[in-house]
């Protein structure tokens, strides 16, 4: 707005009124691409890890479900462990797939995890954070579903409690130059609730437990073993040094990214 | 000084409940223990004579037919891409299929006779899930006539006859025996268990426990409460027992406030042929069972009875000396004789 405004102040100028027509193009533009998990876990993987891979700056918004929303609730990679879906009536019997853990062994591609139910602060910052970040940006954002048998209007609140039960930790991982660069930084609490109060609130899982009870309590045990554990992972993940690939004297981080602290 | 061994006398425990042979009165109502298959087991290694399985509630079938059409339909036909985004629930097993599977695993385990239990107040899928519990091999079902007439605009009338119906119903598609469990909540209690037995009960269950909400005054909510049973609330069913025994042709259970082998013998005394306990093996373990079989034979042999078919009934009201003492009368003679005490 401010460049159109100073441009139409130097009307009639010819070149100024070029320049308007131009204006667009003339600032800096940020690209996303958004899609669901059913993409960006499962069938449409490849495609996402080309893009990740190609060093371009566009930002990957996915707006994860944890099952194929638009066409009627089929599991996905992204399913987690006991949840029942179409493919997986008798709940997931494998982990949910750690899409960012993945994106992150590229080394220069900013990865975020936020849950706007959880901590709007860390949603805001991450998403500009992802958009000033030179490089291929991924931010995965937890999204309620109709299909994960809920009452859609209490999605902040199942939000909130997927971040408290450790299901779905908040972070920000975005690499620097210097090689003391701590990149990722959890920006959630550790879990304070019991998978199972998070899970058991929703139909998806709750339904397992009404119509096979030994199974269910064999894999919510085995679920929540991932929270253990991915959460131990992720500890120790804060405390790695990892730098982005640079020439000397070359400075890779942009903005001081990630490196304020967001109230948890 | 050495201790005397115990001698165990000789006493016939055998009774028949429902047309079954029961190698003794005592009988595991329904409750948690009987919910599990090895707690099942350990009541009849500890003696019980029968087992009725927690009942099939008609309120969770239905909560749970609705829920499921609820789920089935949640967000159905809002996108074009999908008509649905839960599963088909035909697939998942139902609470009454995991009951019906209970039944038949109950069977499987035990060499006693297992009794299936139905709660609910309408004919509904009763006479359905009667007859499937007959399939999965019950031996027995007990129908369990709960309910609160709260409508104002439902007389006494319109329930007793809507239950006799029921239980109508109910008996003529079953080939298995029959009892009702009912409350003590009736104007003529009497006749209302005759009218049961009529329409094809073949034992009654002297009473149901009505669990009363409470209202907590801190969080200003109604809040379920359950308190288990002790023995002082014997007597409401004792003395319908007394009442009914060798008035009726149906068998005669006691369900409340059995604890101990003295209450066990009450309830023989009035007239029961059995007496099912719950909350006591909850609070002492499927082991007080024995417990109380021994209290009982020690009774029995002190007394001078031989065997339970020579007790049971034998302080009946029709065979006491002064059958007035179960009717208004007793009411008199109790409050005269509280009063004279302060004299």
């Amino acid at each position: 707005m401010r460049l159109r405004e100073r441009l139409a102040a130097l009307e009639p100028d010819p070149t100024a009124r070029h320049l308007l027509s131009l204006a667009d193009d003339l600032v800096r533009s940020d690209v996303w691409i958004i899609g669901g998990d059913g993409w960006a876990y499962d069938i449409g993987y490849g495609g996402l890890d080309h893009v990740l891979a190609s060093g371009e700056n566009v930002n990957v918004l996915v707006l994860d479900t944890e099952v194929y929303s638009n066409t009627g609730g089929q599991a996905s990679k992204a399913t987690p462990r006991g949840a029942v879906a179409k493919f997986a009536t008798s709940g997931k019997s494998t982990p949910k797939k750690d899409l960012g853990a993945l994106a992150m062994q590229y080394g220069n591609v900013y990865v975020a995890q936020i849950a706007l139910g959880a901590n709007e602060v860390q949603t805001v910052r991450a998403l500009q954070e992802a958009a000033a970040w030179p490089g291929p940006s991924l931010v995965l954002a937890y999204s309620t579903c109709i299909a994960h048998g809920i009452d859609m209007k209490y999605s902040m609140t199942h939000m909130r409690d997927a971040v408290k039960s450790g299901h779905w930790p908040l972070y920000r991982f975005a690499p620097g130059s210097d090689e003391h660069t701590k990149p990722f930084r959890l920006d959630s609490r550790k879990p304070a609730m019991a998978l199972s109060e998070f899970a058991l609130a929703e139909a998806r899982f709750a339904m397992l437990e009404r119509s096979d009870p030994e199974r269910s309590h064999h894999l919510m045990a085995l679920a929540q073993a991932d929270v253990d554990e991915r959460w131990h992972y992720y500890e120790q993940l804060a405390g790695v040094e990892r730098s982005v690939p640079h020439e000397p004297g070359a400075i890779v981080d942009p903005e001081g990214v990630a490196t304020e602290e967001v109230p948890s | 000084m050495t201790a005397e061994p115990t001698v165990v006398p000789e006493f016939d425990l055998l009774t028949t409940y429902l047309g079954l042979q029961l190698r003794s009165p005592l009988v595991a109502s329904s409750g948690p223990l009987t919910a599990r298959i090895d707690s099942l087991r350990a009541l009849e290694q500890a003696g019980v004579a029968a087992v009725v399985l927690p009942s099939l509630f008609e309120e969770q079938i239905e909560h749970e037919d609705i829920q499921a059409a609820r789920l089935g339909d949640l967000g159905s036909d809002s996108n074009p891409e999908a008509t649905s985004y839960f599963p088909d629930l035909a697939d998942f097993e139902s609470v009454a299929d995991r009951y019906l599977r209970h039944v038949e695993q109950a069977k499987k385990a035990l060499s006693i006779p297992v009794v299936a239990s139905l709660n609910g107040e309408t004919a509904g899928g009763w006479v359905r899930y009667a007859r499937l519990l007959e399939l999965a091999g019950a031996d027995a079902i007990e129908l369990n006539l709960y309910g609160l007439a709260a409508d104002l605009d439902v007389t006494g009338r319109d329930v007793e006859d809507e239950q006799v119906e029921l239980v109508a119903l109910v008996k003529a598609s079953l080939s298995i025996p029959l009892a009702v469990k009912i409350g003590p909540h009736y104007s003529a209690l009497g006749n209302q268990a005759t009218r049961f037995i009529d329409a094809g009960a073949d034992g009654l269950v002297l009473f149901n426990r009505f669990y009363q909400p409470d209202i907590d005054p801190k969080t200003r909510k109604v809040a379920p409460t359950l308190e288990l049973s002790s023995s002082s609330e014997l007597r409401l069913p004792l003395r319908w027992t007394a009442i009914l025994s060798g008035r009726v042709e149906a068998s005669l259970a006691v369900t409340t406030g059995v604890h101990t082998g003295a209450d066990v013998a009450r309830c023989l005394l009035a007239g029961a042929d059995v007496a099912m306990m719950t909350s006591a093996l909850l609070v002492n373990g499927p082991g007080h069972v024995a417990a109380v079989e021994r209290e009982l034979v020690e009774w029995a042999a002190e007394s001078g009875f031989e065997s339970v078919a020579q007790l049971k009934g034998s302080v009946s009201q029709r065979n006491v000396a002064d059958p007035s003492a179960f009717e208004r009368a007793n009411y008199m003679s109790t409050l005269i004789g509280f009063t004279n005490s302060f004299h």
